[in-house]
Order: C-alpha cells, then structure tokens, then sequence
C-alpha cells in the first residue's frame, strides 16, 4: 500500500495514480477542452481582483469622505460603486459559466474529488453570497442609507471578498499539492475534507493572489485618470482618483516581489519540475545557471540564444548557489509539463513586469516621501497609464505558469488531465460558442466603461479653473502640458 | 446526513425555482410587455425591482451545485457530463441575460435599452426552459451513471424534458407577475398592479392546466417519477400545491398580494418536495440511489458544518436585503423606461 504522503516524499519514485471514478476517457479533443477552461479563467480573474481589492478602495475612498467632508471624494466613491457593481455582475455570471465548466468538461475529476475539495467552494458560494448581498445594499444605499450604516455596510464586502479568495485559492492549491485522503489502488479513500483546504501551497498561493488583486486593481483605477490628466485634465477629482489608487498600487507591487519569492521557493521544493519549465532547465545541475532570453529545445534539452548567469537559478530558487536544481529530464517526456517555452515566458513577464511595477511604486512614493507631491514628468504619468493593462498580463502570466506547469497532471501527480475530461462530443463547438460569447462582453464592457468615464464628472467649483491644482502644485513639465 | 445534503439541495433548488424563476419570469414580461411606449412602465417597474437582488437570487444556482458536488459527486458528474447541451445552452443564457440587465441600466438612449433588453428577455425565456429540461432528462431516467453517458439529444429532447422546461417558464412567468402586482401596488402604480395582475391570472391558470397536463406526459414517459407522484408523499405534495395554487389565484382575485407572494411560493415549493419524494431512493432513476452516491461521513459532516456556520451569517444578510427591497429602500424612482431617454428617439 502507497499512501499519498509517501509519494510526495519520494516524488519520482513509484507514483499512485488514479483513472477516477468513472474511468479513463477515450476524448480526442482535449486539447479544446483544456483551451475553454482556460479562456474562461482569463475572462474571469481580472473580474476577481476587483472582487478582491475594488471594495476596499471605494471603501477607504469613501472614508475619506466621511472625514474631510470634501465632496471629491464622495463623487469618486459614488462613481467607482457604480463600477465596482458591474465588475461584479460580471465576476458573478463569468463565475458561474466555471462552475458548469468544471462539470461539463472535467467530470470524472468531480466524480472522483468533488468529495474531497467540494467543501471549499461551498465555503466560498456562501462568502459570495454575502458579498452579492451587501454590494446591492452597498451600491444601491447610497444617499438612503444613513451616512453611517452605509459606510459599515461595506466592510462585509471586502472581508468575504478575502474568505472567497481563500478558499478558491485553497482548491488550486489543493491540485497543486494535494492531500487530505489516500490513494489505494486507484481508488480514493480515507478523506479529510479540512485537510485538503489547508494545504501546504495555501498560504503562498493566497498571499501572492490577494496582493495581485491590490496590485492589479490599483494600477488600473488609477491608469483611467492618468490618461484624463494627460488630457489635461487637472482637476482635483482626476487628482484624487489617480492618487488613491495609485499608493494601493505602490504599497502591494514592491510587496508582491517578497511573496513571489517566497512562492517560487515553494515551488521549488514542492514541485520541482513546474521550476524546472519555468526556468528551461532540461538537466539537474548543481549550480544551476539562469538564463536570459533564448528559446528551449525539448529534444536537445537546452535554451539556444539565452546568456546563462552563472550560479544564479540555484541562489534564486534555493538562496544558495550550490544547490541541485532539479531538471525536466529527470522525468520521461509525457510525464513532462506542457510547453516549456510558454510557462517559461510567462514567467519571465511576470517576474519583469511585477519589478517594473513595483519600481513604480517605489518611485511614486518617494517623490511623495522627499517632496510632499506627485512627480512631474510627464513620463510618469505615461508609465501609470499603461501599469494597468501591464499589471493584467502579469496576472494571466503568474496564472499560466501555476496552471500550464501543473501539467499533464489536473491533481499534482495522482490523477491525469487525460483521464479528467469528458467523453462527450462537440467540444470544439462548446468552444467556439464561448468565445464568442465572451468577445461579445468585453465588446459591451468596453463600450460601458467608455461612456461611464466620458460622463461629466462631478467637479469642485474651486477646480473649475483648469490652471488651478489644488493644494499642492503639480503642473505637468511643458512636454507634458502638450500632451 | 445524506438525507440533509439533499434536503439542502432541494432547498437551494426551491429558492432558485420561486427567487430566480420570478427574476427570469420578470423577463418574459419584458419581452412580451409590447412597444417602447406602451410597454415603458411594465419595463420600469421590472427594472426597478429587479436591480438590487437579481445577483443574489442567481447565487442560490451555485449553492445548489456545490451541495451536489461536494456531497453526490458521481451524480453530478453524470448530469453534467451527459446533459451538456441544455446545460451549456443555460450557462450561456445566464450570462448573456445578466450581462444585457447590468448594461441595460446604463443605457442612455432607447435604442441601447431595446437592443440589451431583448437580449435580457429572450435569454430570460431560454434560460428556464432549459433547465426544465434537464431535470426532465434526470427525472425520466434518460441519464445513466457515468462520463457523458447519455444519449446527447434524447436525454433532453423528449416529452418530460419539454414539458418540465415549459412549465418552467410558465411557473417564473406566474411567480413574477404575483411579486411585480405587489410592487406596483406599493409604488402606488394602479394602472401597473391591474396589468399584472392580470397577468398573474394568466399565468396562474397557464401553469395548473400544464401541471395537471403533464402528469399524462409522465404516465406515459417518466413512469418512475408518475408513480411515486400519484401515491404517498408525493401525492400529497402534488395535492398541496394545487391547493396553494388554488389559494394564490384566490388572492390575487381580491388583490391580497403580499399573502400571494407567500403562497405562490409554497406552490413551487410543494413541487419541488414532489419530485424529491417520487424519485426516492434514487437519484438518477434508476440506475443511482442516493446512498450510491453519497460522499463519505467526513465530507457530509464538513459540508454540513460549513453551510450551518455558513447559513448564521447568510440568513441576516438576506433578510436585511430583502426587507430594505420590500420597503423599497434601495430603489431608485420609477420611471417608465421609455421615458428615461425622453420621447425624441
């Protein structure tokens, strides 16, 4: 007998597998399978950062409120609600088409494990359930709800938008490193449903999503009003919406950098192959090197065109130059994750982008240390508009390595993506049909965010005058005021 | 415990019938409300009292899957793999139907607001219908355990299937026309509460002629189901919802609507149980009873756990939602739809 624990102990040896409960799947068409469940992931996570992080934001923003009394601020709240509903409305209906997906396609794996990591999205329908709930109240209360009860009436929004990520993020830590029963013969047995929920991977991976949610939504929110101020628009409202935004954004990119390491630390002791496609490394070597650009090549197992740092990936993924890195060889090729180029780009954008960003931040909050006020140059405001959509590939990017580098594995190294998936036809028309419903959305979203942010803002009679900045100057350089 | 998990499901599955079905009914009387101008208040109405719960209400959808996955995963699994179809027809009419009302809100000429309202009325209609499907599929044994199983077009192409999804339409239809008479009573708005009163009316009759109708379909196509239905508990679900049918006409009659927002709800309730009652042990009839299917203790009492700890903090929210909605606190004003955008278009 070969309980689950052994096998993660001794992960290349003799693995127990399961073909699951309703056997292996005869599928020709996996690979739109795989393709679907993927779309509908990047449809679907920026709506969750906003889930995550957007309440908080329009929360403190209303706060400030709530404070000062300036009505900047509650012109700004009152508009990023309006936001923040639809966000989640479609958060809400793109959610939903993964859980039928999950069914629809992967159904022996929810034959098989629906059992054992259920729970946590149990937990999760009832965290946003709450969070549907108190939205509407939230959103629709305003100026009929005491000032008061309207404010508290937020905060339940951003604490269950953290217990929902949690508990999402437990099941995709689940897959990643499962445990909580065992594997006898195929079959699964003595499970521990709160086992599997705090799993090993649980804390790192939710650190790492909460904070991109942070990251990701900050940057955003405040690359709209960049752009307005580099329209020269230098109204106090355009002022206080980059800014807010914009210090989240700076506090959690830097911090981001700290967890991602710690992430990948994890990973390279848990699952040493996903680092192994992340980095291209086709050989376990000791002192491994890092390399920098290049394409790898699966048959010769080796990056062709990259400059290798010496030493390098054994000190970033173990904090010591000396150590064995473990390479994709070590394991036949089917046994390999998918494309190593993909996992290993995606990587390489993440880690790039998230340093810029948070060199951003760093900057931003310096100038404001050293100077009491936001940078000049015009460039900066050039950077913060284009830190948004930076910050979403990042996302799709950190979300690629994690899901492409669990591959062929749907639960890390016990049951096959091959044996997951549905035996039923059509998939590639289920496809299709999704795609271009989801076009179609982000077509009308597009359309939606355009017109709410072209509506006339509400303006501070005392700002009317486009020469006047407010309290602290912060007129663009002459390049910029040509912008 | 496994009678809880299915008990709770059933629950879930009865929220969504009577909230989500009065959500996706209130779609129907927007596609069949009439012209921009004539049918401008029905649309302002149902706009206005759909807005701040539809999200909710649509959460109970996944309440249910969760429940059926976590606690009856092979059972899932074969519906969801076998029944792909109607299934992937739904999902996508969810999301077209809750995409268009979002966007409809913000519309800003009566052009976008026609174009993402017939959107949100036709998916609105298909939305139910399919799901009435795929409980026919399930409820006249056309599902057997395993991947993809089923046939992928008798299993929610045949008689039970089509008469449970129209019956669908027509139960949410009914539903919601009894909830919007009540709101249209509170804003005050005669001409409105008549309109749907009368719809109400209707759709009440509509939906027992069905009923009673559709018992002959199962006689001769969901034997399994036809029998539990017409002895024991099923049989007095069967009578009770009849009988609460009979009393929501009854009280629409006398413009009693509040009650009949109660009543109309115990109707589809009684159903629902019916069904519960008729079809066990099984699950899938008759190829899968719910002892099969369960889970294992550990699971049953952790999912158990969670949805007891989970319902103490749910069970306040929703009702300060829904009382704040029924005093009609979170409401914007009414305003016909068509006059939202002024007359010029």
């Amino acid at each position: 007998m070969f309980t689950h624990l052994e096998t993660l102990l001794l992960p290349f040896a003799e693995i127990s597998q399961t073909a699951g409960k309703l056997g292996p799947s005869t599928q020709e068409h996996l690979l739109w399978a795989r393709e679907t469940q993927a779309m509908s992931f990047v449809f679907h996570i920026p709506f969750v950062c906003f889930g995550i992080a957007f309440p908080a934001i329009v929360i403190f923003t209303e706060g400030l409120w709530l404070r000062t009394g300036d009505p900047t601020f509650k012109a700004l709240a009152r508009r990023w609600s309006k936001v923040m509903m639809i966000m989640f409305a479609i958060g809400v209906v793109s959610g939903t088409i993964l859980t039928f997906e999950f069914g629809i396609l992967w159904p022996n794996f929810m034959a098989t494990f629906g059992d054992v990591f259920g729970l946590a999205f149990g937990l999760e329908g009832f965290s946003f359930f709450i969070e549907a709930i108190f939205i509407a109240i939230y959103v629709y209360g305003w100026d009929r709800l005491p000032a008061r009860t309207h404010f508290l009436a937020g905060l339940p929004i951003i604490l269950t938008g953290l217990t929902g990520s949690m508990m999402v993020i437990a099941v995709n830590g689940w897959m990643n490193h499962p445990g909580g029963f065992d594997v006898v013969n195929g079959v699964i047995t003595n499970i521990h449903p709160w086992k599997a929920l705090f799993n090993d991977f649980f804390w790192h991976e939710l650190a790492h999503m909460y904070l991109a949610g942070y990251v990701v939504v900050g940057f955003i929110v405040a690359s709209v009003y960049a752009v307005s101020r580099l329209k020269g628009d230098t109204s106090k409202y355009v002022r206080a919406g980059m800014i807010i935004p914009l210090a989240v954004a700076a506090l959690a990119a830097p911090a981001q950098l700290f967890i991602g390491d710690w992430a990948a630390r994890e990973v390279a002791s848990q699952q040493p192959l996903k680092l192994a496609t992340m980095e291209g490394l086709g050989e376990t070597t000791k002192g491994a090197p890092f390399e920098i650009g290049g394409i790898y090549d699966a048959k010769t197992g080796e990056i062709n065109g990259g400059i290798a740092v010496p030493d390098m990936l054994s000190l970033l993924a173990f904090h010591n130059p000396n150590a064995t890195v473990t390479g994709l060889n070590s394991l036949p090729r089917e046994d390999q994750p998918g494309p190593v180029n993909v996992v290993r780009f995606a990587f390489v954008g993440m880690v790039g982008i998230g340093t810029l960003l948070a060199l951003l931040g760093v900057f931003y909050i310096g100038v404001w240390w050293r100077f009491g006020r936001l940078p000049r140059s015009v460039w900066f405001y050039r950077a913060v508009a284009v830190s948004g959509p930076l910050a979403v590939v990042a996302l799709i990017s950190g979300w690629i390595v994690t899901e492409v580098g669990r591959q062929p594995w749907i639960v890390y190294q016990v049951m096959r993506v091959t044996n997951a998936v549905t035996d039923a036809s059509g998939l590639p028309i289920i496809f299709a049909a999704v795609m271009i419903i989801y076009l179609s959305i982000c077509g009308v979203l597009y359309w939606l965010l355009r017109r709410l942010a072209s509506q006339p803002h509400w303006q501070d009679p005392s700002t009317d005058d486009p020469t006047a900045g407010g309290p602290t100057p912060d007129k663009l350089t002459p390049e910029g005021a040509g912008a | 415990m496994a009678d809880l998990c299915l008990f709770l499901a059933l629950l879930g599955l009865t929220a969504y019938a009577v909230l989500g079905g009065a959500d996706f009914g209130a779609g129907f009387w927007d596609l069949t409300a009439g012209g921009d101008r004539g049918g401008g208040r029905l649309r302002g109405v149902i706009e206005r009292s759909m807005s701040p719960v539809w999200e909710a209400n649509h959460v109970w959808l996944i309440f249910v899957f969760v429940i059926l996955w976590t606690a009856f995963p092979v059972f899932f699994a074969s519906i969801m793999s076998s029944l792909y179809i109607p299934l992937m027809i739904a999902i996508l009419g969810i999301i077209l139907r809750g995409t268009a009302f979002a966007v409809r809100g913000q519309a800003a000429t009566m052009n976008e607001a026609r174009t993402f309202g017939a959107v949100f009325a036709l998916s609105s209609v298909l939305v139910p219908f399919a799901m009435g499907t795929v409980l026919g599929g399930i409820a006249s044994g056309r599902v057997p355990v395993g991947n993809a199983a089923a046939d992928p077009w008798s299993s929610w192409l045949n008689p039970t299937s089509i008469f449970l999804g129209v019956l669908a339409v027509a139960s949410g239809a009914y539903i919601s026309a009894v909830f919007l008479a009540g709101d249209a009573r509170k804003l005050e708005l005669p001409d409105i509460e008549d309109a749907f009163r009368r719809r109400a009316l209707g759709a009440g009759i509509v939906s027992g002629i069905l009923a009673i109708g559709g018992i002959a379909v199962l006689r001769s196509d969901a034997k399994y189901l036809y029998e539990g239905l017409i002895s024991g508990v099923g049989l007095i679900c069967v009578i009770g919802s009849a009988i609460a049918g009979t009393i929501t006409l009854f009280l629409l009659w006398s413009r009693r609507f509040e009650l009949a927002r109660f009543s109309s709800a115990a109707a589809v309730t009684a159903v629902v149980a019916g069904w519960g009652f008729a079809q066990s042990p099984y699950l899938l009839p008759t190829s899968l009873t719910q002892s099969q299917a369960a889970a294992s203790d550990a699971t049953l009492q952790a999912l158990l756990l969670s949805v007891a700890v989970g319902l103490v903090v749910l069970v306040p929210s929703l009702f300060w939602l829904y009382r704040l909605t029924l005093r009609g606190e979170l409401q914007e004003e009414f305003r016909p739809m068509d006059e939202k955008f002024g007359h010029d278009k």
